[in-house]
């Protein structure tokens, strides 16, 4: 809400504190012009969780990926990461995140290993460090047996693993990615999400947004995202509840809140 | 046409080679008419290839068949007026409305003109999308963008309809209106050819076949496929089939 902004600053509510967050998204609201892609919306990441954007084309999940990033600023409210708020803490805030947006910037013309060593010198990692960390990401990501491939020849889920494995490099605590898996075979998305896995058991907290709901199970927390809104976060499972699929359990609710989707589909 | 054959699409011992690289060996099976059939494979297995050769884009280095009743071969150009054909870029003038795509694809389909007000009618009705007229393309939610390009493709009336990777990064909700639009496309008689690298929506198909590095892997019906790749595993499906099968690869 315009005049509003004080409002930003208030205090926590103290029952909203009791696990340890990591990202705080608090009352945040964002238009383009006519269009309200965000509507205060409020919710926390906990640490060490892998964290579930879900919900329909357009509801406002890259919106808020973006925000979240520090690459677009909230109209009101305000996001905090690890107490830093992003806009007015944004160059403390880039070196503890990663991004990787929708389309991902891999220079196609470059092999592997060029690719590497250009985001190791955005972010400045020098000495003995980098043929660590080289060495380290590219076997991560199964990459070590490709490093001279130029990245526009590599698959599709190569190139995410790539994409990744450039965005870990500056070893971040927080990775936040968006629809990383589209177009990804099952096995690449499965070797993907096993990467996910074993960056949460190093402590690294994950936000991801998925348009399958196959992926959204495999998240410790999910939020679900629609018309600009959160309808609700919560576990899985509990999201769930007693539908036949998680996916079944997303489509019920968000024609419950809104029917007029309904018309959205071809003639019968 | 050849309406006394009940397959849609045969093809025998395909083969293609760029240079040295084999990209599809070996390749057999038939889709009857009216059926949903599934190509499946990893990205770089030779799907894309094998789509190419069935709509009379690139010329097979051996073997044969026959899609809609005409040669791949030989009468390769009349394949192109029987089949529509929708890629996961949607193939859309993104700089260009709704409307205007319709009418360019009227063009490349050579619909008569006089046809044209009719089938623009058709398209806006088939996927509602009568409000997004004369917004642009690009403006527009990746569920609507998938359905013009689904209408687009669908303008001539084709027998057969290829399917290449038609829902990637389209929401739970359009794709299961997509789904339930295919499978009444099907009961209308018309053959459905679908890539997709999501299990959940290859267990729409009467058929599947899983090729890998250019061969086929496996091929039967979905929970033929399971029970071959997956036996005694209860619950398994057709997401684990494929893991099971494709991991076997060196």
């Amino acid at each position: 809400m315009p005049g509003c902004d004080n409002e930003a600053f208030r205090m926590i509510p103290s029952s909203q504190q009791g696990e340890e967050s990591l990202i705080l998204v608090d009352t945040v609201s964002k238009r383009f012009g006519d269009i309200e892609a965000i509507r205060s919306i409020s919710l926390q990441v906990r640490k060490g969780e892998i964290f579930g954007i879900v919900g329909s084309d357009g509801a406002g999940k890259s919106t808020l990926l973006r925000m979240t990033a520090t690459l677009l600023k909230p109209d009101t409210g305000r996001i905090l990461i690890d107490g830093l708020d992003v806009v007015r803490q944004k160059k403390l805030i880039k070196p503890k995140i990663g991004y990787m947006p929708q389309r991902f910037g891999l220079y196609q013309d470059l092999t592997v290993e060029e690719n590497i060593a250009f985001f190791m010198d955005m972010f400045g990692i020098s000495g003995s460090e980098r043929r660590e960390r080289r060495d380290r990401y590219l076997a991560f990501s199964n990459l070590l047996s490709f490093t001279d491939r130029l990245a526009g020849r590599l698959s599709g889920g190569m190139k995410q693993k790539l994409g990744l494995a450039c965005v870990l490099i500056h070893e971040p605590d927080v990775l936040i990615l968006d629809e990383p898996t589209n177009g990804v075979d099952p096995v690449s998305r499965q070797e993907f999400w096993q990467m996910l896995g074993s960056m949460k058991e190093r402590g690294m907290t994950i936000l991801i947004s998925t348009a399958y709901l196959d992926e959204g199970g495999k998240c410790d927390r999910l939020a679900l995202m629609h018309r600009s809104s959160v309808l609700a976060v919560a576990a899985p499972t509990e999201i769930q509840s007693d539908y036949s699929s998680l996916e079944e359990a997303m489509i019920q609710r968000i024609q419950t809140v809104d029917k007029e989707l309904a018309g959205e589909q071809f003639k019968p | 046409m050849n309406n006394s054959s009940p397959d849609a699409i045969v093809v025998k011992d395909l083969e293609k080679r760029f240079g040295d690289f084999v990209a599809v060996t070996n390749v057999s099976f038939s889709v009857k008419k009216g059926e949903i059939f599934g190509l499946l494979g990893p990205n770089g297995a030779g799907k894309s290839t094998t789509i190419r050769i069935l709509c009379g884009i690139i010329t097979p280095t051996a073997g044969s068949g026959r899609v809609a009743g005409h040669d791949i071969v030989t009468e390769a150009e009349r394949i192109k007026q029987s089949i529509g054909y929708m890629s996961q870029k949607f193939s859309l003038y993104e700089d260009l409305t709704p409307y205007e795509n319709i009418r360019f694809y009227l063009g490349v389909y050579s619909v008569p003109p006089n046809r044209w007000n009719e089938r623009i009618e058709w398209l806006f009705d088939l996927t509602r999308l009568h409000d997004a007229r004369n917004r642009l393309t690009r403006d527009l939610p990746p569920g609507w963008r998938q359905r013009l390009a689904l209408g687009c493709a669908l303008l001539h009336r084709p027998e057969i309809i290829f399917l290449d990777e038609p829902t990637s990064g389209v929401d739970p909700l359009s794709r299961r209106h997509f789904w339930e639009f295919i499978r009444q496309l099907s009961e209308q008689g018309v053959t459905v050819f679908v890539t997709t690298h999501y299990m959940d929506e290859a267990e729409n198909c009467r058929q599947v076949v899983l090729i890998n590095e250019g061969t086929v892997a496996a091929a039967g019906s979905p929970a033929d496929i399971i029970a071959e790749a997956c036996p005694r595993v209860a619950g398994a499906n057709l997401n684990d089939a494929f893991i099971r099968l494709m991991s076997r690869r060196d």
